[in-house]
């Protein structure tokens, strides 16, 4: 296993280097030059805007720029922003936690209520618990989760005034935002999981259980629950990166703050090393997370650890 | 004997001749499907025909009728000096703060959010097939380096790229067609890439070689028919994500911009109204949701018609 992992970091370097080399590119794909972009509002004049590129290091040749700004990514300085002044890596440090919370509740949510109704869906295939199932999973995947995130603030913020419309706080704060968040991915898991429980469910080794007298309860949980996760854990990494770019969205529509909120800002403000920091701290997480969910799959599935 | 004859020829006079009748009949079957393909083609000669259906312009102010609820009925908003009523309306979907004719609105962002789908579809489709083929037919070093090009994309998620691209080209519609089609060509390329793989192992492709056919003739004539269904696959599921990825962007602010009218647009504009006007959100949510589902549905039985080994029971 610890071979496995290994590996799996390994593996791992050069999509990080690439995903570096990409953000870097951000600011030097910009149509034109990047700072004068970036100060378009102010009237600025040639010589403060070559003091600035000079700040940001623009005046040097590609590499050297390129070089540098890897060195410094791997030591965590992403540069200053050009706004406000302050170290980028700070303004997401401080709104990170933020995002984290509300992609990590929005996939507990999913997984907790995906499993749950996929796997009643799949024990009582073809009842109506099942086709109710498959109609909210249709409709999960095809509502969008900030209209839903708008409905539920309509009627349990403003109409029965239940939970807070705005904000961070306490535990109600987070209801409907990770309900919002969850929805779409929560149809997926359960129609994954239904599918693969009522497949799983025919295969032989489930019939030998049952033929050697287990009950039922012992047949699902120790026989075909764990084979029925395994597609299920594998599509949890994307759902990962789906939560997070919905994080964008959601932190718009409760008002929150958190790396979305500081990236949108950030593009509209033209604070390219705001925007850039953001870019490269979510894919970062996202490498991250698909590792731990590659680690998870090769504990469920003992062939991928012998590859 | 002749009757058993007859009913054999019947049964094979059903069969269906070519692959797209099969799929025709497929289509109809599948209840749901033929319910999304409805409402879609209603959607799609919605949009076609916004600027001949809607009865006010999307985007002229008419300050006289700000919040009308929604109503069958036209707005009394004065009276000539004759005495006789001066009307406007009626607005079945409300107006908004400017006393914009919503539903003139919605009709027009289903223009704007059909093109957006289409758009977004044809520029992943078409650079992602293409650099799929070449990478899966040559192999060797040119598919290691698209390869690992395509790794470096697949490494941010689809809304992420996108912002990216947004990042360094600006908010705007066009923007945001090319930043979503951009976020798809690694997901059309690896497909692509996969299927041509197993398709290039064939012996009609062989056979195609020794008789000395051209490389492109080979992928283009040999290659690509055989893995379409794959890609009409993908490309149907794609649609509604698009519509939904650019509305949230047009939400955010980063997709298209005030006043046009796109339903990502009205949904942010609405949510500072919804007490005194809540069909300012409830309208065009609801019109993302049903085109959406829509062509979720359709996508579906297409996948189904297509690859029977996808069916969803």
């Amino acid at each position: 296993m610890t071979k496995h992992i290994l590996k799996r970091l390994v593996v791992s370097i050069p999509v990080v280097m690439g995903i570096a080399t990409l953000v870097f590119l951000i600011l030097h794909l910009v149509p034109g030059d990047p700072v004068a972009v970036m100060f378009s509002q102010q009237s600025m004049t040639e010589e403060q805007l070559h003091i600035i590129r000079e700040r940001l290091g623009l005046n040097e040749p590609l590499p050297i720029q390129y070089v540098r700004y890897l060195w410094n990514a791997a030591q965590g300085n992403l540069g200053q922003s050009v706004r406000g002044g302050l170290p980028v890596t700070e303004l997401i440090s401080r709104q990170f936690p933020y995002t984290m919370e509300l992609a990590l509740w929005g996939m507990l949510m999913a997984i907790i209520l995906g499993l749950s109704f996929g796997i009643v869906a799949g024990l009582y295939h073809n009842s109506w618990f099942d086709n109710l199932v498959m109609i909210l999973s249709v409709g999960g995947v095809s509502i969008p989760g900030f209209w839903i995130g708008l409905m539920m603030i309509q009627l349990f913020s403003v109409r029965l005034n239940w939970l807070p419309s705005a904000g961070v706080g306490d535990w109600k704060s987070l209801i409907m935002p990770a309900i919002a968040i969850g929805m779409a991915e929560m149809a997926v898991i359960a129609r994954m999981t239904r599918s693969n429980l009522i497949e799983v469910l025919q295969e032989d080794y489930v019939r030998t259980a049952r033929a050697k007298g287990l009950r039922q309860t012992a047949v699902i949980m120790r026989h075909a629950l764990k084979n029925t996760l395994i597609p299920t854990v594998t599509i949890m990494g994307v759902q990962i990166g789906r939560l997070l770019g919905g994080a964008v969205v959601m932190e718009a529509v409760f008002a929150r703050p958190g790396i979305g909120n500081l990236a949108v800002k950030a593009i509209i403000d033209k604070d390219f090393p705001v925007a850039q920091g953001c870019v490269l701290a979510t894919a970062l997480i996202y490498v991250l997370s698909n590792i731990c969910v590659d680690i998870s799959y090769a504990y469920l599935d003992p062939r991928v650890r012998f590859e | 004997m002749s009757d058993q004859m007859g009913e054999k020829t019947e049964s094979l006079s059903r069969q269906p001749r070519t692959e797209w009748q099969r799929i025709r009949r497929e289509l109809i079957k599948n209840k749901s499907a033929l319910a999304g393909l409805i409402v879609l083609v209603v959607f799609v000669a919605l949009g076609v025909l916004a600027s001949v259906i809607a009865p006010f312009s999307p985007i002229v102010m008419n300050t006289e009728v700000p919040f009308a609820p929604p109503s069958l009925e036209s707005v009394l908003v004065g009276r000539t000096a004759e005495g006789k009523e001066v009307r406007v309306g009626p607005f079945i979907m409300g107006t908004d703060q400017y006393g914009r004719d919503v539903f003139s609105r919605v009709l027009h962002g289903t223009t704007v959010s059909l093109q957006v789908a289409i758009i977004c579809n044809a520029i992943g489709l078409f650079f992602g097939t293409t650099l799929g083929l070449i990478s899966g037919y040559s192999g060797g070093r040119v598919d290691f380096i698209v390869q690992r090009l395509i790794d470096m994309l697949y490494a941010f998620p689809s809304v992420l790229l996108a912002i990216a691209v947004i990042a360094i080209l600006g908010p705007g519609l066009y923007n945001v067609m090319l930043a979503i089609g951009f976020s798809w060509i690694p997901v059309y390329t690896r497909l692509v890439r996969g299927c041509v793989l197993s398709t290039k192992q064939n012996v009609y492709v062989d056979a195609a070689r020794c008789i000395g056919a051209r490389t492109s003739r080979i992928v283009t004539r040999h290659i690509l028919p055989n893995i379409a269904s794959s890609i009409i696959i993908l490309g149907s599921v794609n649609m509604g994500t698009a519509i939904l990825t650019a509305a949230a962007l047009s939400f955010i602010g980063l997709g298209v911009q005030r006043p046009d009218p796109e339903w990502g647009v009205m949904l942010n504009e609405g949510r500072s109204f919804m007490v005194q006007a809540p069909w300012l959100t409830i309208f065009p949510g609801l019109a993302i949701a049903l085109t959406v589902l829509s062509v979720n549905m359709f996508g579906d039985g297409l996948r189904s018609a297509l690859d029977p080994r996808m069916r969803i029971d």
